[in-house]
C-alpha cells in the first residue's frame, strides 16, 4: 500500500517504522526538516517537507495515488483538516488522530461527517490497555479477541504455579479450565510450546482463553485472583482521566496524586467520586500517607518514565502485593526495563502503532475485499503476533481437519469461534465458513486466512 | 563498527565485479578472431574474474550476528568497497602486459571508476606498451564500462538488484556513495529507488549509443564505430572522458561531437528531474533551482567562451561555438572529453574552464566536483551572513526550491568546503615536490582536475599529454584525489580517522 504518514513525532515515527517494515510504500510528512531527516535515516521511508493540511504538500506527498494518509501531529484539528484535504484531493482513506477529551463525546459524528476510517485516540486505547491488565492482577499484557470472548493473556511463571517444572501435557490433564498455551519466552528466545515442553520458573507465558474461564483458569494453576478495588495513579494526564472515568463506572476507588494544581481542580469538578490529591508523587512519605501499601494497584502515568518506573519499584518494595502499571513513552530501552520487574509496562506508542497496523493489514490483501483481519494484537514484547481473522466462503482452510491442514512454520491456531461462542480447537476440529479464527505467529506477517497454509 | 556486516558486502561487490568482468571476457572472445594480436587478453580477464568470484565467495560465508549498520558502517563499506574494486580491476591491464606498471594500471583503472577520465597511456601510437594504441578491444571497454559503473555507482548497483542490509541501512550506503548534500530518495523503498536510477541512467545511455551509431550508419562518421559508439557512450554517462584513439576526439564528425555534447549535459542534471518527467510533473521538474542554475552557468560560460575564442583560435564563429558548447559542458559536467586542445585558447577562456572545474554538475548526477547545489547553498548563507552586518538580529532562513534549508545540511556543507579545500591544499603542496613537473598551473590545474574528476588539466597536463611521466607520489596523490572526489570526502576520510576504529560501545545482553 502507499501510506502518507502526517507528522512525525513520537507515535508518527513508530507507525512509519513498522509499516516501512510491512514493506510499504510509505511517505512521511511533517513541517520540522530534522524530524523528517530523522526519520528518513531510521527507516526505509521518504520525506516531505511542510504541512500536512496543505494541498500542494499533500500533492507533492503524492496523495493522488495513495491508498491512506494517516494524521498524526500534536493538533486535533490539523489532522481533522489534513484528512479532509488527503480525500477531496486524492480519494485515499484517511485515519486521524483525535485525543481532545472534550471531543470523545463527537468522535462518532466527525467520523461519519468527515468520512474518516478510523478516529484513534491513543490515550483512550492506552487507559482501556491499563484497564484490562488491572481486571486480571496476575496479567503482565492482556488482549481481547472477538468482542471480549476471548481473551489473551500473559504472565510470568513463578515457583508457585502449578505449570512450574512439568510438561504441559503433564499439568494440563489436572486443569478443567479450557486454555491454550500459545507462545513462552525464556531469556531471548520464543518458542511455540507443544505437548512436551517443559515450563520453568520465570518463563513469560501467554494463554488464550475463554473470558468466562479466566478466573478459573488462574484459580486452578494456583494464582491469587482477587479484584482490584483500590487504586492509586500517579499524574493526571489524559490517560488518567479516560482510566479513572471508566474505573468509577465499575466502583472502584481511585486516589489520584496530581502535581499541578489547575489540573488537580479540573479532575476534582469532572470526578467528584475519586479521591484528587494535589502534590509531588515522587514524595515517598506522601505516598504512604495515601496508603500505598493498601492499594491493590498502582499506575505510575506520569510524563517522565524513569520517574514511572522508579515509582513502580519502589510500590513493589514496599508493599510487594500491590500490582503495577507502568506507562513507557520511549521504546528505545525495552530490553533494560524487560530486565528489571516492574510489573506490566504500558507503551503508548505501540498501542497506537497496533491499531493502525491492524487497519493495514485487514485492508491490503492482494484480493481486495478486505476485512480479514479482525483484529491484531502484539504481544511478549512485540515479539510475537495474535491475529483474529474472520473466515469467508472458499477459503483454502475450510473443510479439512486442522490436523490435515499444512500450516507454515511458526503458526498455531489458537481459538475457534463459531455462533457466538469460543472454544481451543483440536486436531479433530475443522474450520467452518462464517468463523473466526484467532492465530498466533512468532514468524510471520499475515495478511489473510490462507497465508498460514504453505503455498 | 558491525565488520562481518562490512565484509559480507564487500563480498557480494568482489561478487558484482566478477560478473561484470564478464563483459570484457566476451569482447575479447569476440575480437579474438578478428585480431590476432589480441588473443592474449582473454585468458586474463577471465582469471581476474575468478580471483575476484573466489575471494567474493569467501567474503559471503561470513555470517554477520547483526543486520543493522549504522552511518560509520556504510562509510567505511563504500570506501573499502570502491578500493577493494579498483585493486581488482586494475589487474588485468598489468597481467596481459599492456600496462606493464601495476601503480599506473591502478591509477587508470580509479580513474576510471572515479569518472575522472585521467591517463597514463600515452598517445605517440605505434603499439609499445602504456601506449593507448597498445589496448586491445576488450581493455578498452573494460576502461569505458569502469566509467558507466563508477558514474552512479556500484553499491547502488548491487542494491538495485539485491537487497543490500535491507530495511533503514540502505539509506546509509546511497547516501555514502551518491553526489550531493541531501541524497533524496525517488520513492520510499531505497532499492525500486536504485533500480528506477538504474532504469533511466541505462535508458539514456542507450539513446546515446544509438544516435551516435545512426550517425555512424548515415555515414556522416566513419570513424564512430559500434564499438566506439559504447565505449564513448559509457564514458558520457558516467561523465568519464577516456579517449579510444590517440587522437582524441577531432577525427569524430560535428555530428558525433555535438549528440556527445548534448549527453553531457543531460547526464550533468540530477536523475530526479528525470524520474519528474517521467512522472509528467514538468513543472516541478522545471521550476528546480539547481536545473536552472546548472543550465544558466553553462549557457554564460558558453557565451563568454564563445566570443573570447572567435578570432582568436577560431576563424569561424560557427566553430567557436561548436567548440565552447563541447568544452564548457565537457568540464562543468566533469567529463574530460575534449575535441580541441583548449590549453591553445586565451587566458581568459582558461581561466573560465579551470573554474568550472571546482563547480561541477548537480547533485544527484553522474558528475563530480563541489556540485552546484552546494555553491547555491553557500552563496545564500552569505547573503544571509551579510543581511547580519547591517541588521544583527534580522532573521532570515535558508531556502532551497522553496522549503527551508535545515542548519545541519548548511553545517555540512560547510564542513565539506573546509575539508575540501584543506585537501586540495595539501595535494598542491605534496604534488608541487614532483621534479617532472615544472609549472604552477600544471600542478594547481593538475590537482583541480583529479578532485573534481575531470581529467585533462591545462599546460603540461593539458589533454594532448597524460599523466604517465609523474613521480609515483604524485600518482598516488592523484589517485586518492580522484577517491576523494568521487565519494565526497567523508567516507574515505573516515577511514584514516582514528575514531574510526575505536570501540564506542560494547553490547552486552540483557541480564
Amino acid at each position: 500500500m502507499k501510506i502518507i504518514v502526517v507528522g512525525i513525532g513520537k507515535v508518527g515515527q513508530t507507525v512509519a517504522e513498522q509499516l516501512a517494515l510491512e514493506e510499504h510504500d510509505v511517505t512521511v510528512v511533517d513541517t520540522d526538516p530534522d524530524a523528517v531527516n530523522d526519520a528518513v535515516q531510521s527507516a526505509d521511508v521518504i520525506g516531505v517537507i511542510g504541512n500536512g493540511a496543505v494541498q500542494r504538500t499533500l500533492q507533492e506527498a503524492g496523495v493522488a495515488d495513495c491508498d491512506l494518509v494517516i494524521a498524526l501531529t500534536g493538533s486535533d484539528e490539523v489532522n481533522l483538516l489534513c484528512c479532509l484535504m488527503a480525500q477531496k484531493t486524492g480519494g485515499a482513506r484517511t485515519i486521524a488522530r483525535i485525543r481532545n477529551p472534550e471531543y470523545t463525546g463527537q468522535i462518532g459524528l466527525i467520523q461519519d461527517s468527515l468520512g474518516l476510517a478510523r478516529a484513534i485516540n491513543p490515550e483512550k486505547e492506552a487507559a482501556a490497555e491499563i484497564q484490562r491488565i488491572l481486571k486480571m492482577p496476575v496479567a503482565r499484557n492482556a488482549d481481547m479477541f472477538s468482542m471480549g470472548k476471548v481473551e489473551l493473556i500473559s504472565f510470568i511463571v513463578d515457583e508457585n504455579c502449578l505449570l512450574c517444572g512439568k510438561s504441559l501435557s503433564e499439568s494440563f490433564a489436572h486443569i478443567k479450565a479450557r486454555a491454550l498455551l500459545c507462545a513462552v519466552e525464556r531469556g531471548s528466545e520464543l518458542t511455540i510450546p507443544d505437548g512436551n515442553f517443559v515450563v520453568q520458573k520465570g518463563d513469560v507465558a501467554a494463554v488464550l482463553i475463554p473470558t468466562a474461564e479466566v478466573p478459573d483458569f488462574f484459580r486452578q494453576i494456583g494464582f491469587r485472583t482477587s479484584n482490584v478495588r483500590n487504586i492509586m495513579i500517579i499524574g493526571g494526564g489524559k490517560i488518567a482521566y479516560y482510566l479513572v472515568k471508566s474505573l468509577l463506572r465499575l466502583n472502584v476507588s481511585v486516589t489520584i496524586i496530581e502535581r499541578n494544581r489547575e489540573i488537580a481542580e479540573k479532575l476534582s469538578l469532572e470526578f467528584p467520586k475519586a479521591n484528587i490529591i494535589h502534590g509531588d508523587g515522587t514524595n515517598r512519605s506522601l505516598l504512604l500517607e495515601e496508603g500505598l501499601t493498601h492499594m491493590d494497584a498502582l499506575c505510575s502515568l506520569t510524563g517522565i518514565d524513569e520517574e514511572n518506573i522508579v515509582l513502580s519499584l519502589f510500590a513493589k518494595s514496599v508493599a510487594p502485593q500491590v500490582k503495577t502499571v507502568t506507562k513507557v513513552n520511549r521504546t528505545a530501552f525495552q530490553e533494560v526495563i524487560r530486565a528489571i520487574d516492574v510489573g506490566s509496562v504500558v507503551y503508548p506508542k505501540y498501542t497506537t502503532a497496533n491499531l493502525i497496523l491492524q487497519y493495514v493489514r485487514a485492508n491490503s490483501k492482494r484480493g481486495g475485499n478486505g476485512g480479514d483481519v479482525q483484529k491484531l494484537a502484539r504481544i511478549i514484547n512485540n515479539r510475537a503476533e495474535a491475529i483474529e481473522f474472520s473466515v469467508a466462503e472458499g477459503s483454502r482452510v475450510i473443510g479439512k481437519t486442522l490436523t490435515d491442514l499444512e500450516l507454515k512454520k511458526g503458526i498455531l491456531i489458537g481459538s475457534i469461534i463459531r455462533d457466538g461462542k469460543a472454544f481451543i480447537p483440536r486436531g479433530s476440529d475443522a474450520i467452518h465458513a462464517g468463523d473466526s479464527v484467532i492465530v498466533v505467529t512468532i514468524t510471520q506477517r499475515l495478511t489473510e486466512i490462507d497465508d498460514i497454509l504453505k503455498d | 563498527m558491525n565488520k562481518r556486516m562490512i565484509a559480507r558486502t564487500l563480498g557480494f561487490i568482489l561478487l558484482a565485479e566478477a560478473a561484470l568482468l564478464l563483459l570484457p571476457v566476451f569482447t575479447a572472445l569476440y575480437y579474438q578472431a578478428r585480431f590476432p594480436s589480441e588473443d592474449n587478453v582473454l585468458f586474463e580477464y577471465l582469471a581476474t574474474a575468478g580471483i575476484a568470484a573466489a575471494f567474493g565467495l569467501i567474503l559471503i560465508s561470513v555470517r554477520p550476528k547483526d543486520k543493522t549498520i549504522y552511518a560509520r558502517d556504510g562509510f567505511a563499506i563504500v570506501s573499502l568497497g570502491w578500493i577493494v574494486m579498483s585493486l581488482v580491476g586494475a589487474i588485468p591491464f598489468t597481467i596481459t602486459g599492456e600496462i606493464p606498471n601495476y601503480l599506473d594500471a591502478l591509477f587508470e583503472i580509479v580513474s576510471g571508476f572515479t569518472t575522472t577520465g585521467a591517463s597514463i597511456l600515452s598517445t605517440n601510437g605505434g603499439g609499445a606498451p602504456g601506449d593507448l594504441s597498445a589496448l586491445s578491444h576488450a581493455s578498452l571497454l573494460w576502461r569505458s564500462f569502469s566509467h558507466w559503473l563508477g558514474g552512479m555507482g556500484v553499491l547502488v548497483f548491487l542494491m538495485a538488484v539485491l537487497p543490500l542490509a535491507g530495511g533503514g541501512g540502505d539509506i546509509h550506503l546511497m547516501r555514502a556513495e551518491s553526489p550531493g548534500p541531501d541524497v533524496g530518495k525517488l520513492v520510499p523503498k531505497s532499492n525500486q529507488s536504485a533500480r528506477i536510477l538504474y532504469l533511466i541512467y541505462t535508458g539514456l545511455t542507450l539513446t546515446e549509443i544509438l544516435l551516435l551509431y545512426i550517425g555512424h550508419h548515415c555515414g556522416t562518421d566513419p570513424n564512430m564505430d559500434f564499438f566506439t559508439s559504447v565505449c564513448l557512450s559509457f564514458g558520457t554517462a558516467g561523465t568519464g572522458g577516456f579517449a579510444t584513439r590517440v587522437s582524441g576526439f577531432a577525427d569524430y564528425s560535428h555530428y558525433s561531437q555535438t549528440v556527445i555534447a548534448v549527453f553531457m549535459m543531460l547526464f550533468g542534471i540530477n536523475f530526479s528531474i528525470y524520474y519528474l518527467l517521467l512522472c509528467k510533473r514538468f513543472k516541478d521538474a522545471f521550476r528546480d533551482e539547481e536545473l536552472r542554475i546548472y543550465l544558466g552557468v553553462l549557457g554564460i560560460a558558453v557565451a563568454l567562451v564563445t566570443i573570447n575564442t572567435f578570432k582568436t583560435a577560431f576563424t569561424s564563429f560557427g566553430d567557436a561555438l561548436h567548440h565552447a558548447f563541447f568544452q564548457v559542458t565537457s568540464v562543468i559536467t566533469t567529463t574530460g572529453f575534449s575535441t580541441v586542445d583548449f590549453n591553445q585558447w586565451p587566458n581568459f577562456s582558461r581561466v573560465i574552464l579551470f573554474l568550472l572545474m571546482f563547480l561541477g554538475a548537480s547533485a544527484g548526477s553522474t558528475g563530480g566536483g563541489v556540485k552546484v547545489v552546494r555553491c547555491i547553498l553557500m552563496l545564500k548563507a552569505a547573503k544571509v551572513g551579510a543581511r547580519r552586518l547591517s541588521h544583527p538580529r534580522n532573521v532570515t532562513s535558508v531556502t532551497f526550491n522553496g522549503k527551508p534549508v535545515s542548519r545541519d545540511t548548511l553545517n555540512n556543507t560547510t564542513t565539506y568546503f573546509i575539508v575540501y579545500s584543506a585537501i586540495y591544499v595539501t595535494s598542491v603542496i605534496l604534488v608541487a615536490l614532483d621534479p617532472n613537473l615544472t609549472s604552477i598551473t600544471s600542478v594547481v590545474t593538475g590537482v583541480a582536475a583529479t578532485l573534481n574528476n575531470i581529467g585533462p588539466a591545462l599546460e603540461e597536463l593539458s589533454p594532448t599529454a597524460n599523466y604517465g611521466f609523474l613521480w609515483p607520489l604524485s600518482k598516488i596523490v592523484f589517485i586518492f584525489d580522484m577517491l576523494l572526489g568521487r565519494l565526497e570526502i567523508f567516507p574515505l576520510l573516515f577511514l584514516v580517522m582514528p575514531s574510526a576504529y575505536k570501540r564506542h560501545f560494547r553490547l552486552h545482553k540483557p541480564y
